[in-house]
């Protein structure tokens, strides 16, 4: 007698479904994708996510401002300095307070720098993922200094939180600018090394060429935001577009592409890490000494010294610690150009010591949306490419 | 510029509007959604940045709760201009949804309504995004409890923030 039952192949016909992740090597995080397959071709793809969702923006509204900082760090890991900028940025803009130029110009010195760590990671784990291992290596020896003058900066390599509201929480040290000078000798030479690897690479070539196009419309239809969206050949940069810290002092370029690529996004990356060199030297020159944080202890809390000497600063700094600051009542939404694109903050403020409700617009989780009409109908090999360019960071996108 | 444009292309369809540290605000009617943000995008407001939403249970306006204020954040490539555009809404009432013009609010909305409860009507697949499948009640409504209150529904899901039902 014939049995009734199907076999796996009569139930989803030729298809295979297959598990990307939650831990997978070339998903860099906990991310999930579940492919369907027509042998090597993908017919379908649905990105599953929230495996590292923390409920961020929950906690922001029993946090107290300053205590959101650290919070930041853990959105793009890959480059936190850059989110405690943005974050400290949008509470400034709704408490209407300018901070010191110093401040101001380190705060850009390490953004930069996080640029180039972010952009390091990127380009360096996605030509990994398609079999070039070497790139990598002389790439992330620059991301080891990198590190190291977070270290320096922050005390903290990874989980910097190095900005306070006002400001930062300190100055840089001696010898932060005698390293920071050298990486941009060796970094940029590694740089070169890479493009001398990969750029004119046949292998790097076929397997990125035309792989994840993206026209111009397409991709602001999509809510891209960064080097994809610019890779897609739109000139938006917010650091030009809609200058914050002083960024229209800086003299720099925007790199675009054409086709919206893998490649393209690659070749993005690499000359946006050169223009940040451009623009760490361009800070380096001109730092001068000064206060890092604002001299109003309303916001920022005083010098130790003074409040073990002195009455006031003792009333402000328990002031601060106890009632927070006096926040008005608004709303406001402040982007920064981080090293994936557009990182947005809307604070929404009750006057309260808390945020009555803080959202973070992670730039890539418009990005990661338009991940299955990307892999479409291309390979499975090509899927992993497309992902590293997408530099989807799971901490970010999950919140 | 650009509010005084959909003022005088459609009168009093801005209920509210106000300007802080520079970000412009309006607030439009439901009813009225999809045609200004039809005439938002002829103005050149084609980036969609951000879909939120912002939970205040206790408000009421002329008498009737209106819990939700849907947030809509939109950014004009030309010229750089901003907008906040705000439709509020009440507790189980649905959006409008975006997705079919602009691709990048399909996940925000999905968001949207995984986070706060706010459906969207036309949504091609409005499923959660961040949490599971039957997870109970919304996690940023104002009455779910910081610690996340009995998410596994070990003792069979009488969570009060959920009506004591599985979302």
């Amino acid at each position: 007698m014939e049995s009734i039952a199907m076999t796996r192949q009569q139930l989803d016909g030729d298809r295979m479904i297959v598990n990307m992740g939650p831990s997978h090597p070339t998903t860099h995080g906990t991310l999930h994708i579940v492919l369907e397959l027509e042998g090597e071709t993908i017919v379908k793809a649905t990105p599953r996510m929230g495996y590292l969702h923390r409920g961020v923006e929950k906690l922001g509204e029993s946090l107290s401002y300053q205590q959101f900082i650290p919070l930041t760090d853990r959105l793009n890991y890959c480059s936190s300095i850059m989110n405690n900028v943005g974050y400290a940025c949008a509470v400034e803009k709704l408490l209407g307070i300018e901070i010191p130029k110093r401040a101001q110009q380190i705060r850009v010195l390490v953004s930069e720098i996080a640029r180039i760590a972010d952009h390091i990671v990127c380009v360096g784990v996605n030509a990994v993922d398609i079999g070039a291992f070497t790139a990598f290596l002389y790439l992330f020896r620059q991301r080891e200094t990198a590190y190291d003058l977070f270290e320096m900066a922050a005390g903290q390599r990874l989980h910097t939180s190095f900005t306070r509201i006002g400001g930062l929480f300190r100055d840089i040290p001696e010898g932060f600018v005698p390293l920071a000078e050298r990486f941009l000798v060796e970094c940029e030479a590694a740089v070169d090394e890479c493009e001398r690897l990969l750029t004119h690479n046949p292998i790097w070539y076929d397997r990125t060429k035309g792989v994840g196009t993206i026209t111009a419309e397409e991709a602001i239809n999509w809510g891209y935001t960064g080097p994809c969206l610019r890779a897609a050949g739109v000139p938006q940069d917010l650091r030009k577009a809609q200058p914050y810290l002083g960024y229209e002092t800086y003299e720099f370029d925007v790199p675009v592409g054409t086709t919206g690529d893998v490649f393209d996004r690659y070749l993005v990356r690499v000359e946006e890490m050169r223009q940040s060199l451009r623009i760490i030297r361009q800070v380096l020159d001109r730092l001068e000494p000064g206060p890092v944080i604002v001299d109003d202890y309303k916001v920022a809390l005083p010098p130790k010294e003074k409040v073990y000497t002195r009455m006031e600063s003792l009333i402000h700094h328990f002031k601060l610690i106890m009632h927070g600051m006096e926040m008005p009542v608004g709303e406001v939404y402040s982007a920064t150009e981080a090293a994936n694109g557009e990182l947005g903050f809307y604070i929404v403020s009750d006057g309260g010591k808390n945020p009555y409700r803080i959202r973070v617009r992670p730039p890539c989780l418009p990005i990661y949306s338009s991940f299955e009409t990307q892999v479409k109908g291309g390979l499975i090999a090509d899927a992993v490419a497309v992902l590293g360019a997408m530099n989807v960071i799971a901490g970010e996108l999950d919140r | 510029m650009v509010i005084e444009h959909i003022d005088a292309q459609m009168p009093g369809v801005i209920m509210d509007r106000h300007a802080f540290r520079g970000d412009q605000t309006i607030v439009v009617p439901k009813a009225e959604f999809l045609a200004v943000v039809e005439l938002l995008h002829r103005e050149g407001f084609q980036f969609l940045v951000d879909i939120t939403a912002v939970d205040w249970p206790e408000r009421e306006i002329e008498g009737k709760a209106v819990r939700f204020d849907v947030v809509y954040h939109w950014l004009n490539l030309a010229s750089q201009e901003r907008l906040r555009l705000k439709v509020t809404v009440s507790d189980g009432e649905a959006m409008p949804t975006l997705a079919d013009r602009f691709k990048t609010a399909d996940w925000f909305e999905r968001e949207v309504f995984d986070l706060f409860g706010i459906r969207f009507d036309g949504h091609p697949n409005l499923e959660r995004l961040l949490t599971w499948e039957d997870f109970p009640g919304h996690p940023l409504r104002k009455d779910f409890p910081l610690d996340g209150g009995d998410p596994f529904c070990m003792e069979g899901c009488t969570a009060p923030y959920n009506n004591g039902e599985r979302a």
